[in-house]
């Protein structure tokens, strides 16, 4: 392998923020993983690989769309960006596709998934299967019962999915599980991680897999509106979605850039999944420091959203330095405000969205109406939801 | 046993009473057991160090709890799970070091966010005050660890790292450099939890040894006297024992079984 042209490295810390908080025997694969992303990404062949798969396998570009009831309803433009029409139903497989490919450039042989909602597992095990290569997706039993579609259609592509019984059952523990499984077994294995957070290299890998959603959305919205828009609105977790819209826009000091996180119950109680939100000292879990939930001593609490996708106490380290910096706005919404958009969206515009993103469109509704023109992060659809809401009315 | 101090390492009293402990052991190898701090509960964990100490201990590691732990298996995770349940904080157990230390030597093991919550220094200068003579932090490799380690030379705390089977050659000195009181050194490429058989000790001590002038200890996937001797064959200075003790620990009668547990162990190590 050449280690002459491009001896460069990805960004590893945002701010004070990132890092790599992990045990020592994963520091090497991080290194490695860290220069095979250098050496791939300025390469052709790959990257029009990638390219090629993103355009006919997932559907590539996905389109921007005007939601005129929308737009009625709440008095300007809403535009969204439709995700939820790639392959797999959501904006998870850009980055699981060219995770997978890279992984599999390196010779690993073996796959590990971590899952909330089980968007991401679904898109782990749908490039896993594409590319012929094992898969294994930790998912909380709590997200099993929650999302039963997704777990079956994992089941349906090969991959095998591993309850996780520990703490809360959900998306913090398959992640933590998922992290053991890789310390264990980091020879022939690659982690999929499924969004924004985690060591270094991993939120910048990320970001530059999900930028093409905030790449996309500028240029047709120049090309559509003829003008930039006064909002890019995504809903933020561990923030993949939000953090590959955010990208496109990050150069358009007009464009305000703000993030919707989890409100739960509410962010004056405990059970909320909103750490920008809510602010605090920020520490470390799964591998950086950023914004987190926890208790005086350091002990990571558990989040709590009707969102599986959501129901996270941490978030992306790069989010965290966008608010400390300015340059980006979080905001929470609550678990009924949530459900409210949800079928809202659904009777106004024939899209039934994920609940992850019902979160955006709860802020787009119920939030200040000082824009002219919103872009909205569409980040999947909801079909794995529709038992969660219908079992609350 | 050849000891010869860099001149350049910042010697601190942690590290020294650590080295003395761990040369100065009548076995072939320093017996050092790993407990979880508050498990069951704070009271039986004083009891259940004390019981270490006596079943012929000569260093204790000291967990501290917390929610997430990456480095460790099932029993140890779960046992944190507990500990945390039954209201262990980090000043319960800093009072658990405090009445073990009286005995031997402790070291602390904990997270990085543990540390962060309360910044390296003030960190630091609660475990010297409860008479701590080291710290372990897994997930804080050398690039994440400048910062505590210079409060810990400061406050005359051993700030231990560890390597494990795949740090490659070129990283081996950077770790080892760093290295005060010992070089904690991961046996197998995983996390914490019995196994059976004993898996290429020597090589990963060897690595060790070429890596650093501290006494090197060997951890992980450790839980019988055969494997214990065979770590001292392989020439461990100190060889670190953790969730066979604790699954011990939450078992039935959980003093008189780890003063068993470590008794035998020590019986494995003896010359």
């Amino acid at each position: 392998m050449p280690a002459s042209q491009t001896e460069t490295s990805l960004p590893d810390r945002f701010g004070p923020y990132g890092g790599r908080y992990v045990p020592e025997t994963l520091i090497p694969a991080l290194d490695e993983l860290e220069q095979a992303w250098i050496e791939a990404s300025s390469d052709a062949v790959f990257m029009g690989e990638l390219d090629a798969l993103l355009a006919d396998y997932c559907g590539r570009p996905t389109p921007l769309y005007l939601a005129t009831r929308i737009s009625e309803e709440v008095g300007h433009e809403v535009w969204l960006k439709r995700e939820d029409l790639m392959h797999t139903g959501s904006h998870k497989l850009n980055n699981a596709l060219g995770q997978a490919l890279l992984a599999k450039r390196m010779g690993k042989t073996r796959m590990i998934a971590e899952t909330g909602a089980g968007s991401h597992g679904v898109a782990s095990a749908t490039a896993c299967a594409l590319l012929g290569v094992q898969c294994i997706v930790y998912m909380g039993s709590e997200d099993m019962r929650r999302q039963a579609p997704n777990v079956e259609r994992m089941r349906m592509l090969g991959t095998e999915v591993r309850p996780v019984e520990d703490g809360t059952r959900t998306l913090k523990e398959a992640v933590s599980a998922a992290i053991r499984d890789w310390v264990t077994n980091v020879h022939d294995t690659h982690y999929i991680l499924g969004s924004a957070v985690g060591p270094a290299p991993f939120p910048a890998i990320v970001k530059a897999l999900q930028r093409r959603i905030g790449d996309e959305s500028r240029e047709q919205i120049l090309a559509k509106a003829g003008r930039l828009p006064d909002r890019a609105i995504a809903c933020i977790g561990g923030g993949s979605n939000a953090i590959g819209m955010f990208a496109g826009f990050m150069d358009d000091p007009s464009v305000a850039l703000v993030g919707v996180e989890a409100a739960g119950d509410g962010v004056d109680t405990p059970r909320h999944g909103a750490p920008l939100t809510v602010g605090g000292r920020p520490g470390i879990l799964h591998g950086s420091l950023s914004a987190i939930m926890q208790n005086d001593e350091g002990q990571i609490l558990e989040a709590h959203s009707i969102s599986a996708g959501l129901d996270y106490p941490g978030t992306g380290p790069e989010h965290a330095w966008l608010r400390d910096s300015g340059r980006a706005q979080y905001v929470a919404v609550t678990d009924q405000q949530a459900v409210d958009a949800f079928k809202k969206v659904a009777r106004l515009e024939g899209i039934v969205p994920a609940l992850e993103t019902a979160h955006a469109f709860a802020y787009v509704f119920d939030g200040p109406r000082d824009s002219t023109l919103d872009v909205v992060c569409l980040s999947g659809r909801g079909d794995k939801d529709l038992a969660e809401v219908l079992a609350r009315d | 046993m050849t000891d010869q101090a860099t001149p350049t390492r910042p010697q601190n009293a942690g590290a020294e009473r650590i080295e003395q402990a761990i040369r100065g052991t009548k076995r072939r190898a320093a017996l050092m057991p790993y407990m979880m701090g508050g498990y069951p509960d704070l009271a039986t964990s004083v009891e259940i160090g004390k019981a270490c100490a006596a079943g012929g201990a000569d260093l204790i590691e000291l967990g501290i709890p917390y929610s997430d732990p990456l480095a460790d298996g099932p029993v140890i995770q779960a046992a944190g799970t507990v500990a945390l349940d039954n209201g262990a904080t980090f000043d319960g157990v800093l009072g658990v070091c405090r009445e073990l230390s009286a005995l031997l030597p402790v070291v602390v093991m904990t997270y990085a966010n543990i540390v962060q919550a309360r910044g390296a220094e003030a960190f630091c200068a609660s475990l010297v005050a409860a008479g701590a003579s080291g710290a372990i932090v897994p997930d804080l490799p050398p690039e994440e660890s400048g910062e505590l380690l210079a409060h810990a030379d400061r406050a005359g705390l051993a700030l231990v790292p560890l390597i494990a089977p795949t740090t490659p050659d070129d990283r081996l000195s950077l770790v080892g450099a760093r290295a005060r009181g010992f070089l904690y050194t991961v046996s197998v490429t995983g996390i914490t939890g019995e196994r059976s058989g004993s898996s290429a000790y020597q090589e990963v001590i060897d690595r060790a040894r070429r890596a650093t002038d501290v006494p090197v200890a060997l951890g992980f996937g450790i839980s019988t006297g055969e494997q214990a001797r065979a770590a001292a064959d392989a020439g461990a200075d100190g060889v670190i024992v953790g969730s066979m003790l604790v699954r011990l620990a939450g078992g039935p009668d959980p003093i008189a079984a780890v003063r068993a547990a470590v008794q035998q162990l020590a019986d494995g190590l003896d010359r």
